[in-house]
């Protein structure tokens, strides 16, 4: 089904909320495996062309597949194949950290065996080693975040979509959010990721730059440093950034 | 099945850990059960009296003091004119005039009548109109006695009258609370149904959670499932609580089975259930659907024949309360409780609440979206 292995292929996706193209004829394609960056200001159209690849939204016009999947008639296939990791935080805050993963886990249809095999690896990998029953709510936010992202992958998905994971947290839980980004992509879960921190686009594969719903630029984070000759990917996000016409 | 399975788990465990919801769950219906059937009586009391009295004989004191002796009046005033009995009316004091005129003994015992003026404050409509007829019927009865008084009865000719019998069928004490206990159970679980169940959906939307549902292969059915069983479970713990509350402290056994009232229950809570659910697939947010259900309950209360008797409704109201599915629960619950209707008799009320069961919740799950347009 994955052809090519092209897990994401986008052909002019479009989307339009009245008179407003919040995105505009987008094309790119993701490969396996890969961690994509996904830059762009605010109001850009990053979250809504995510939430068109992940069946949350309808396009308006274009093509996309991901996961093999058609967006339009096999939405519901794809969401079996994906994770996905809003900017909201989306645990259950009134249920424990081992209750939040039982449920992912069991609503994505994993076995009882799987879950406690999984919920015990987690908690390991996680450090959360005797909190299984704390409440989500009193956990901080690093935590609550490299939490959400292990229980967007329990289900072991083809890709994953994180929108702005990192947002509010502080430098080392970041670091070790992309440490559990790079274990995750090392098992062959691609990673879709959008950010606002350029450090962390060094970190990408291959990063393109959303601005005004278009794709402005595309390639690896040393391309696009060469391309655009700046010393880092804050300049080129800069150069590129500064040209939109619309803020948020 | 085996999602809809952690669906509920994790439903069950959000209510049983929230433990104000469970407080506003039984606190509720005690209160509502323990002050309303006591406070909302529809038996007129204390009604102020305010008497002119031109005659001052024996005869116009008498009338007065058997008016008083029924309980159901209150001396507020005795004015020399008809005008200072109008004015203490305007300033409230009193709610009726009794003018009783000059001669008034003389006429009755010389010419056989005499004419007594009853004037009714009726910004209260419930109140004047209850408060006339129990003066109609005292001052009759004074009348009689009076007849009994100076006419011999000629056993021989007996004066042609009717007189009506009453006998109260089903509640033969009028036990107002035996009639009002029921529907006011009935009112209680219909909110409870409807706003609960909207409102976790709506806090799911709020707290950005329903993306991750939606974001999964969770199909409509088995989330609205999810949200359904454990309200529908709620409410009928709640209507068991209410049921032995009536029991305890009201005495109220009903005539017919409970098993009855459980069986056109669980259907009636899916209803309600149902229009919840769809309530909340339209609201963002729960101000949004508070209000809204606010809105609709007070209707569906007031139209319900459960203050006010449908069969005096004008046509287009009784209308409206055959699409309102609580009046049909109110029915049923007086129907059984009182004049003891097994299955049989609610057969109708049964097909009818399937109805509004299935066309909420299908309305409901065509309306949620797990992609918006």
């Amino acid at each position: 089904m994955v052809q090519n292995n092209k897990v994401i292929t986008a052909k002019e996706l479009t989307k339009k909320f009245g008179a407003f193209t919040a995105v505009d004829k987008i094309s790119f394609e993701v490969e396996k495996g890969e961690i994509f960056g996904f830059l762009g200001a605010n109001g850009a159209g990053k979250t809504t062309a995510m939430r068109m690849l992940c069946g949350l939204s309808l396009p308006s016009s274009g093509e996309a597949t991901v996961a093999g999947y058609d967006v339009y008639k096999e939405n519901e296939l794809i969401k079996k194949n994906i994770g996905y990791m809003s900017q909201k935080f989306s645990l259950y805050e009134d249920l424990t950290i081992k209750e939040n993963i039982r449920f992912y886990a069991g609503i994505y249809g994993l076995s009882d065996e799987k879950i406690k095999e999984k919920t015990e690896l987690l908690v390991k990998e996680l450090h959360l080693e005797g909190e299984e029953k704390t409440l989500v709510r009193a956990l901080p936010l690093g935590w609550k975040q490299k939490l959400a992202f292990s229980i967007a992958i329990v289900h072991d998905p083809a890709i994953v979509f994180l929108d702005e994971p990192t947002g509010g947290v502080d430098p080392i839980t970041r670091r070790e959010f992309w440490t559990l980004i790079y274990e995750a992509a090392e098992r062959g879960i691609t990673i879709f990721v959008t950010t606002h921190y350029m450090d962390e686009a060094e970190y990408c594969n291959r990063v393109s730059i959303m601005v005004d719903g278009r794709i402005d630029a595309l390639d690896s984070p040393a391309n696009l440093m060469k391309t655009y000759s700046a010393g880092s990917m804050d300049e080129v996000f800069l150069q590129l950034a500064r040209k939109a016409s619309r803020s948020e | 099945m085996r999602v809809l399975k952690f669906l509920l788990q994790k439903e069950l465990r959000q209510i049983f850990r929230d433990p104000s919801i469970l407080k506003i769950l039984f606190i509720m219906p005690m209160v509502q059960l323990l002050i309303l059937p006591l406070a909302a009586d529809f038996e007129i009391k204390n009604i102020n009296l305010g008497v002119v009295d031109h005659d001052h004989s024996e005869y116009s004191r008498k009338l007065v003091t058997k008016i008083i002796s029924s309980g159901y009046f209150r001396l507020k005033d005795y004015s020399p004119s008809f005008r200072e009995g109008l004015h203490s009316i305007e300033l409230d004091k009193t709610d009726l005039i009794l003018e009783i005129p000059a001669h008034f003994e003389r006429d009755l015992v010389k010419e056989n009548q005499s004419t007594l003026l009853v004037a009714v404050n009726a910004i209260n409509g419930i109140k004047a109109g209850l408060g006339g007829a129990y003066i109609q019927g005292i001052i009759q009865d004074y009348n009689q006695g009076i007849r009994a008084q100076w006419i011999q009865q000629p056993r021989l000719l007996p004066q042609p009258t009717i007189e009506v019998s009453f006998s109260d069928w089903f509640n033969p004490n009028m036990n107002y609370r035996v009639f009002m206990v029921p529907g006011i159970l009935v009112m209680l679980i219909t909110i409870i149904g409807s706003s609960f169940a909207s409102n976790n959906i709506i806090r799911e939307k709020e707290m950005g959670t329903i993306e991750q549902i939606n974001v999964s292969p969770i199909k409509k059915s088995q989330f609205i499932l999810g949200k359904l069983i454990p309200f529908w479970l709620l409410a009928l713990a709640v209507l068991t609580f209410g049921l032995l509350l009536a029991r305890i402290v009201y005495g109220i056994v009903p005539l017919g089975h409970y098993i009855t009232i459980y069986i056109f229950a669980s259907i009636y809570l899916l209803a309600i259930l149902g229009l919840g659910l769809l309530l909340s697939t339209y609201a963002q947010t729960q101000q949004q659907s508070m209000l809204v259900s606010f809105f609709i309950t007070m209707i569906f209360n007031l139209l319900s024949g459960l203050f006010t008797p449908i069969e005096s409704m004008p046509e287009w109201a009784q209308v409206i309360t055959r699409l309102n599915p609580v009046s049909y629960f109110i029915e049923v619950m007086r129907m059984v409780v009182l004049k003891g209707s097994g299955l049989a008799d609610i057969k109708t009320h049964i097909l009818a609440m399937l109805g509004f069961a299935v066309f909420f919740n299908g309305w409901a799950i065509l309306n949620y979206r797990k992609r918006s347009g």
